[in-house]
């Protein structure tokens, strides 16, 4: 039994994390109804970025997630400016395949400089039981992380100007461009933000789990199960869906392989998508 | 109408006639082999423009059909005996089958959601034949050389392949001719464009829209076959290899979405590409990035593909660059 | 006496909270022309998406020639010939301006073959005044152009019930003297046709009955002069200053 429940919780600790990842799309969508096809691919550069940080110049991975914040939101803008802006007014196909050419872009140049083998941030900040329960301490710090981050999201969206610019122009970006909003900036920004909590979700993944710089697909299917169970554009029902999916992950092992784990999840996708889709909370 | 009278059709079908009976004519096994590959590049291309360029539903799942119909064909000749073009054609109907299953579940999505829901298509049913016995599991099946004995030995089986292959190409290139200058086509088109006003105007979407799906899937299916064939074996990662079902998309939109010549140009343009790349000692390892690079270059710059970009620059062309 | 081709019977719609048609009822005879007017947001488009089976309504009956089409899906509705022109036109922009008429005929009412559809086409785009550019994109066109594009694409289909949605809005003078006459030809060949306007002298003068929608509720049905003169009807458009003024001016 304790068994069961040390496999929940762990599952609802990475649920947050999973939480930050979706949150992410699910602002890229919301904004500017682009589904980000290159969100598993900066996932994984988070991961890289801080254990090259961690291996390299000997950071402490928390610190290094500071590092991957600024470098992943100028990574957003850049992927913006060369990807999306141009496209963005032409239509659903010419922006999914724009994300999904920068997806092969990143994955491709990053099999080539770092290869395919696993990499391991050996990092460890002990653990500790309550109960039987055994609560692993870097999971406990990045679901700690993932709720400061997301605390953090929603004061710079509610109480900023440029958060309140987003949501305006996420609303009625005509409106928004008529009160004098600057949308390309904004949608720049969004954009900037949504990469960077991907890459941020990736770096806090990457102290708990092995990874390659293919890693970010698995998570990228989660993302948007999550998205979808959510509500596209919600950031609320992400961070829900996040921990329902981590949950549902510590429960299915016991029950059935690992391997089946993706294959239920891609179901739980396309049933929610053809039975309810404007997700189980409702999207914007 | 006769497609043979239309100018349309004659510089795709004119390419792949020749193509083949310049292999055949000289018989080296090489240029066979290299052949092989491009045709069915071709073949897979035209099929998948068929539900993404006249239908503007884009499936990212392609090659499920190719390796769903593969997997039942080459285990229908191995296992049974069954003689090559029988089992061909059993591994086009079964694909078709799967995409009848796919399709009434995803079909009724639009746009990026329908695109979102064929990206996973592929993993589960790579994951799902991994755990499936009767093929083999995660190793796949061995062909047994029985079935090559009937044709007179390797040799003389991997020659019939080829020319099969050779045909059903022909084949894919006719029909998808037929399909666009058709009514049925039309009314592809017309849901490409704006799906819902199609519908007020009397297309009846659902039923075209699964009728093209799964008319994309029966060619894939019997390529599939006919490759699994070719090689004597069939694994999971072959089968349902996703970097295939990407490059066979760029190769789509490098030629040019919805045009009859551009799955053609496209496919043949991107071999001669990824085997300079392959060869190339600088971009050997770039390859996947590269096909990233165009197709972003396209989607941004020539969204209309080569075939497209062609139209516009010599519109006195136009009939024979369809 | 013309049969009923179409009867609406308490249609109702309700979107969520919103109620937008309330226990909407009336009757349009073959051959006649009926005009739909209301305030802006009066639920008159909601009223042609139900009728042609964009959506199905809350409660409700459409009957047409005499076959209940309620609920039933736009292709099935269009097939049995009502043909529609939007409001927000919506042209097929890579066809040419013939192909897009052509997808009307081919698959409405009478369902042609493509080169009996192509003649077809070219007479409808002719009618509408057109036919100079048939071989060009739909996508290039200007609004007024684009208006008559959706009147073709109708026309094409043979239907027995037109619906028009504002045909004339965001057209200048000339352009709507020109379109009524057009409207004033169909009829003339047997076309029933529903409409719903705006430019109040011109559905005045067209229509043979006028139907009033307010807040998703009939509120008057009568001939023009009648329904110019009803004060409910007035007091619907006070909110309207602009748009009293010329109904008091019929």
């Amino acid at each position: 039994m304790t068994q069961i429940l040390s496999s929940i919780i762990d599952g609802l600790l990475i649920g947050f994390v999973y939480g930050v990842a979706a949150m992410g799309l699910t602002l890229i969508w919301g904004v500017m109804r682009v589904i980000n096809l290159s969100h598993g691919a900066t996932m994984a550069l988070g991961m890289f970025t801080t254990y090259l940080l961690f291996s390299d110049l000997a950071l402490n991975p928390y610190l290094a997630l500071v590092a991957v914040v600024v470098l992943s939101l100028l990574f957003g803008f850049l992927i913006y400016g060369v990807a999306l802006h141009r496209v963005i007014k032409a239509g659903y196909l010419s922006t999914l395949l724009s994300t999904f050419a920068v997806n092969m872009i990143i994955i491709g140049l990053g099999t080539a400089i770092f290869t395919t083998s696993p990499r391991n941030i050996d990092f460890s900040v002990g653990s500790f039981n309550w109960g039987g329960i055994i609560f692993t301490g870097t999971r406990l710090l990045a679901a700690l992380a993932a709720v400061v981050i997301t605390g953090a999201l929603y004061l710079f969206l509610y109480f900023t100007r440029p958060g309140k610019a987003i949501r305006a122009v996420s609303g009625n970006q005509a409106a928004a461009e008529l009160m004098g909003i600057p949308s390309s900036q904004v949608l720049a920004l969004s954009f900037g933000l949504g990469t960077m909590l991907a890459a941020v979700a990736g770096g806090l993944t990457s102290t708990f789990f092995p990874f390659t710089i293919l890693s970010g697909a698995s998570y990228q299917l989660k993302a948007f199960v999550i998205c979808v169970l959510g509500g596209l554009g919600n950031p609320l029902g992400a961070l829900v869906g996040g921990l329902f999916l981590g949950g549902l992950e510590g429960v299915v092992p016991i029950f059935m392989p690992v391997s089946w784990v993706t294959v239920v999840e891609f179901v739980l996708f396309v049933l929610v998508l053809v039975v309810r889709p404007t997700g189980l909370l409702g999207s914007k | 109408m006769n497609p043979f009278r239309q100018s349309g059709l004659w510089p795709s079908f004119l390419l792949v006639f020749l193509v083949g009976l310049v292999v055949l004519a000289l018989r080296q096994d090489t240029l066979r082999e290299t052949a092989f590959t491009g045709l069915m590049f071709i073949g897979l291309a035209s099929s998948l423009n068929i539900i993404m360029g006249y239908t503007g539903y884009v499936n990212f799942g392609h090659i499920v059909f190719f390796g769903m119909g593969g997997y039942f064909g080459f285990y229908l000749l191995s296992e049974f005996g069954w003689p090559l073009y029988l089992a061909a054609l059993a591994g086009g109907v079964m694909a078709m089958a799967i995409a009848f299953i796919i399709g009434a579940a995803v079909l009724r999505l639009r746009g990026a959601y329908f695109a979102l829901a064929t990206i996973g298509v592929n993993q589960a049913a790579g994951a799902f034949v991994s755990n499936f016995e009767p093929f083999g599991g995660s190793i796949g099946l061995s062909i047994n050389f029985s079935a090559y004995d009937r044709y007179g030995g390797a040799g003389q089986a991997l020659w019939l392949s080829f020319i099969l292959l050779w045909v059903v190409t022909l084949a894919v290139l006719v029909v998808s001719y037929l399909v666009k200058r058709s009514r049925f086509g039309l009314g592809l088109i017309a849901i490409r464009e704006d799906e819902d006003t199609a519908m007020v105007m009397g297309v009846k979407a659902p039923r075209d829209k699964t009728k093209a799906f799964l008319l994309s899937a029966f060619f894939p299916g019997l390529i599939g076959t006919l490759y699994f064939f070719k090689n004597g074996n069939v694994q999971p990662d072959d089968a349902f290899n996703f970097q295939m079902s990407l490059e066979v998309l760029v190769m789509v939109m490098l030629g040019g979405n919805g045009t009859l010549l551009g799955p053609v140009l496209g496919a043949f343009c991107y071999e001669k590409l990824r085997d300079y790349l392959l060869t190339s000692v600088f971009f050997k390892d770039l390859q996947l990035a590269t096909t990233g690079l165009i197709l972003l270059l396209i989607v941004l710059f020539v969204p209309g593909g080569g075939v497209g970009w062609l139209r516009k620059r010599f519109p006195e062309l136009r009939k024979w660059l369809e | 006496m013309a049969g009923m081709i179409l009867q609406v019977q308490e249609v109702s719609k309700k979107f969520g909270g919103l109620q937008a048609l309330l226990d909407v009822s009336f009757d349009l005879s073959e051959g006649q022309i009926l005009g739909l007017i209301g305030p802006n947001g009066a639920g008159k488009t909601t009223l042609f998406n139900v009728i042609n089976g964009v959506f199905p309504p809350s409660s409700g009956q459409v009957i047409f020639r005499g076959e209940k089409i309620t609920g039933l899906p736009s292709y099935e509705v269009a097939r049995r010939g009502l043909a529609r022109a939007h409001q927000v036109v919506r042209p097929l922009n890579d066809l040419t301006v013939l192909e897009n008429v052509m997808v009307g005929a081919c698959f409405g009412r009478e369902r042609h073959s493509l080169g009996r559809a192509a003649s077809l086409a070219e007479q409808a785009l002719a009618q509408v005044g057109l036919a100079d550019r048939a071989p060009r994109l739909a996508g290039g066109l200007n609004v007024a152009q684009k208006k008559r594009l959706e009147l073709a694409r109708a026309l094409a289909a043979r239907p027995y019930l037109l619906l028009l949605d504002e045909v004339l809005a965001g057209l200048n003078p000339s352009e709507i003297a020109s379109m009524m006459e057009t409207i004033r030809e169909i009829r003339g060949q047997g076309y029933s046709i529903l409409m719903i306007e705006h430019v109040m002298q011109a559905v005045m003068s067209i229509s043979d009955q006028i139907i009033v929608l307010d807040y998703g509720q009939l509120i008057a049905t009568g001939s023009p002069q009648e329904v110019a003169g009803n004060p409910q009807v007035i007091e619907a458009y006070l909110g309207d200053p602009e748009m009293t003024a010329r109904l008091l001016a019929e």
